[in-house]
């Protein structure tokens, strides 16, 4: 079900302004890679680009190909929409549908992908979906509220059920932590570990202590300055870019040092 | 020591007030604003009482009546009284504005959607700038539109319901089985009227969609939404309150609108549901118009006591509305 993901020569523009420029990544199977560096590097709009998200913002465009177990996702005739579906994405604030019931958020991208579902299977989607993201027993006294009535890290784990309830190959996670409490933060890093063993996950996140605890490779992306493009400086087994990364700007910004 | 730069010692030149005289002048002001505020909302208030006390004292003498008003009044047949007539005018009055809803709101959601979320920017400028130029029509242009231009356009249309869908009561034809020609039945001037509500249904919907939290849109697109489905999933239930209120605005404008009605219905007084036989229905707001110049004091005051009936209308209306909007308060993303 999870697959690899290769990013060539990826040249990432807002309309004629280029953002993030050269990267080549490799991500294999069933692993967490975790992407940190300074706001503005261009992490996120390079995660944008691994689900055709990036182009939802007008004059967004992309050179260069991403390949998805060697499918090129930018390739002629490939639906941005059947990529959406294959790759799940989880954002920086939760956000559950607010006029949807907690089972009809998790059932809503299952509901887009086949129409129908029997009432049985909707059921036992719903649970194994919340119980994979570490809900269930929060809020299996009230499947029929609104997913906005809960606290912000429970809404956040809706989101990531909501994700993972239409098994998607790969799973992109734009800081999916940093609106949330520590307690909450604790529960997603846990459920990020168990999910590891049947997705391939992509995570964005500001934290670098987070970084280290979820992920097993991690990219360092950084700017040279303000208005250049962001690049990706270099990507390794997350022990050694914590450890003795082979790049000074590397080191500079994991002791601290900027950013 | 603190550090010098959170220590601020102030400096005597830079206050040429002292900090107190600003602050009462805020607290002035700010007074001064809400006096303001609470005397605007009172105001409305106020003159909501003032309307409701003028019709009901003006509507009494007719009210109180009885069957005697047939005599004074030309237009109430002998032996009925005030509520034989005022029947069937809010009957006509309700069958119009909701054909003209039912026909409008469909048109300036899709109008709406398309410009929020399908159009090019520069086209959806240029489309929303003439749908708001719609709504500075004056109404008489759009009655004379609507007898000139429209009516010999839809007499086929018309004849072509009534051969085909002549078994729905609504597009029953006459006792020949025909539309009425000329067309100045009741779904002519519904159509005028949807055509006249359409730019605020439209605008108002426009500017609901437009607020859809970028958030529930990208989690729409996000899980494989397409186009018309992020519209489901995201904007329509987001928005879905906002479309009620909108379309209570254009049925507050359908029913009172009185010349494009006036103009193009040939009215009578039945509860009748024949959309396309002409002498079938009346407004009260026409009926006011079509009989108020030369009508005598208990003539006055019997359309007065119609006007009162489209005032009760219209709240009931609005309240209605407000209760569907808050029946579905907890799902409303408002939270």
């Amino acid at each position: 079900m999870s697959q690899r993901i290769d990013a060539k020569d990826l040249n990432i523009y807002y309309g004629s302004f280029l953002a993030v420029a050269g990267v080549n990544m490799s991500i294999a199977p069933r692993s967490v890679t975790a992407l940190i560096g300074p706001s503005g590097c261009g992490k996120s709009t390079f995660l944008r680009t691994l689900n055709r998200m990036h182009e939802v913002i007008p004059g967004a465009r992309v050179q260069g190909t991403v390949e998805i177990d060697g499918v090129d996702l930018y390739g002629a005739g490939v639906d941005p929409v059947a990529v959406r579906r294959q790759v799940g994405m989880v954002f920086q604030r939760p956000n559950p549908f607010p006029t949807m019931s907690i089972a009809e958020n998790v059932l809503a991208g299952v509901r887009l992908n086949n129409k129908r579902i029997n009432k049985s299977d909707a059921n036992e989607l719903v649970e194994a979906s919340l119980r994979g993201a570490n809900l269930w027993n929060e809020v299996k006294d009230r499947l029929d509220r609104p997913g906005s009535g809960l606290s912000g890290g429970q809404q956040q784990r809706l989101c990531i059920a909501r994700a993972i309830a239409v098994r998607p190959q790969v799973l992109l996670m734009d800081e999916p932590c940093s609106a949330l409490d520590p307690i909450s933060t604790l529960a997603v890093e846990d459920l990020i570990a168990e999910l590891k063993s049947e997705y391939t996950i992509v995570i964005v996140t500001h934290n670098m202590q987070q970084a280290a605890r979820v992920s097993d490779r991690t990219g360092f992306f950084n700017l040279e300055a303000t208005g250049k493009p962001g690049r990706l400086i270099e990507i390794d087994e997350t022990a050694t870019i914590f450890s003795s990364p082979r790049e000074q700007a590397t080191e500079d910004y994991i002791s601290g040092r900027f950013g | 020591m603190a550090s010098p730069t959170l220590t601020s010692t102030p400096h005597p030149a830079a206050e040429p007030t002292p900090p107190g005289a600003s602050r009462a002048k805020d607290r002035g002001m700010d007074r001064g604003f809400r006096y303001l505020s609470i005397a605007s909302g009172v105001l409305i208030l106020l003159v909501l009482a003032a309307v409701a006390a003028f019709l009901v004292v003006r509507a009494l003498p007719a009210l109180k009546a009885g069957d005697a008003i047939s005599q004074d009044v030309g237009w109430i047949g002998a032996g009925q009284s005030l509520w034989t007539v005022i029947g069937p005018l809010v009957f006509g009055t309700v069958l119009a504005a909701i054909a003209a809803l039912a026909m409008a709101v469909p048109v300036a959601i899709g109008i709406a959607l398309f410009i929020s979320h399908y159009a090019p920017r520069r086209l959806a400028n240029g489309l929303g700038y003439l749908v708001d130029l719609l709504a500075a029509i004056p109404s008489v242009v759009y009655g004379l539109w609507g007898v000139m231009v429209l009516a010999p356009v839809l007499q086929p249309v018309w004849d072509f319901l009534v051969r085909w869908l002549g078994w729905i009561p609504l597009f029953a034809g006459d006792s020949n089985g025909n539309a009425s020609n000329p067309p100045r039945v009741l779904l002519t001037a519904a159509l005028v009227l949807a055509v006249m509500i359409l730019p605020i249904i439209t605008a108002v919907s426009r500017e609901v969609f437009l607020q859809t939290p970028r958030l529930h849109e990208e989690a729409a697109l996000a899980l494989g939404a397409t186009r018309w489905e992020l519209v489901r999933m995201a904007v329509l239930p987001f928005a879905r309150s906002g479309i009620v209120s909108a379309a209570m605005l254009g049925l507050g404008r359908a029913l009172g609108e009185t010349m494009a009605v006036l103009m193009v219905l040939s009215p009578g007084m039945l509860y009748s549901f024949k959309l396309l036989v002409a002498s079938q229905q009346q407004t009260i707001a026409a009926n006011i118009a079509a009989k108020f110049a030369d009508a005598n004091a208990m003539g006055v005051s019997a359309l007065i006591a119609t006007g009162l009936a489209l005032f009760v209308i219209t709240l009931v209306v609005n309240m209605a509305a407000r209760a569907i909007v808050a029946r579905r308060k907890d799902f409303s993303g408002a939270n």
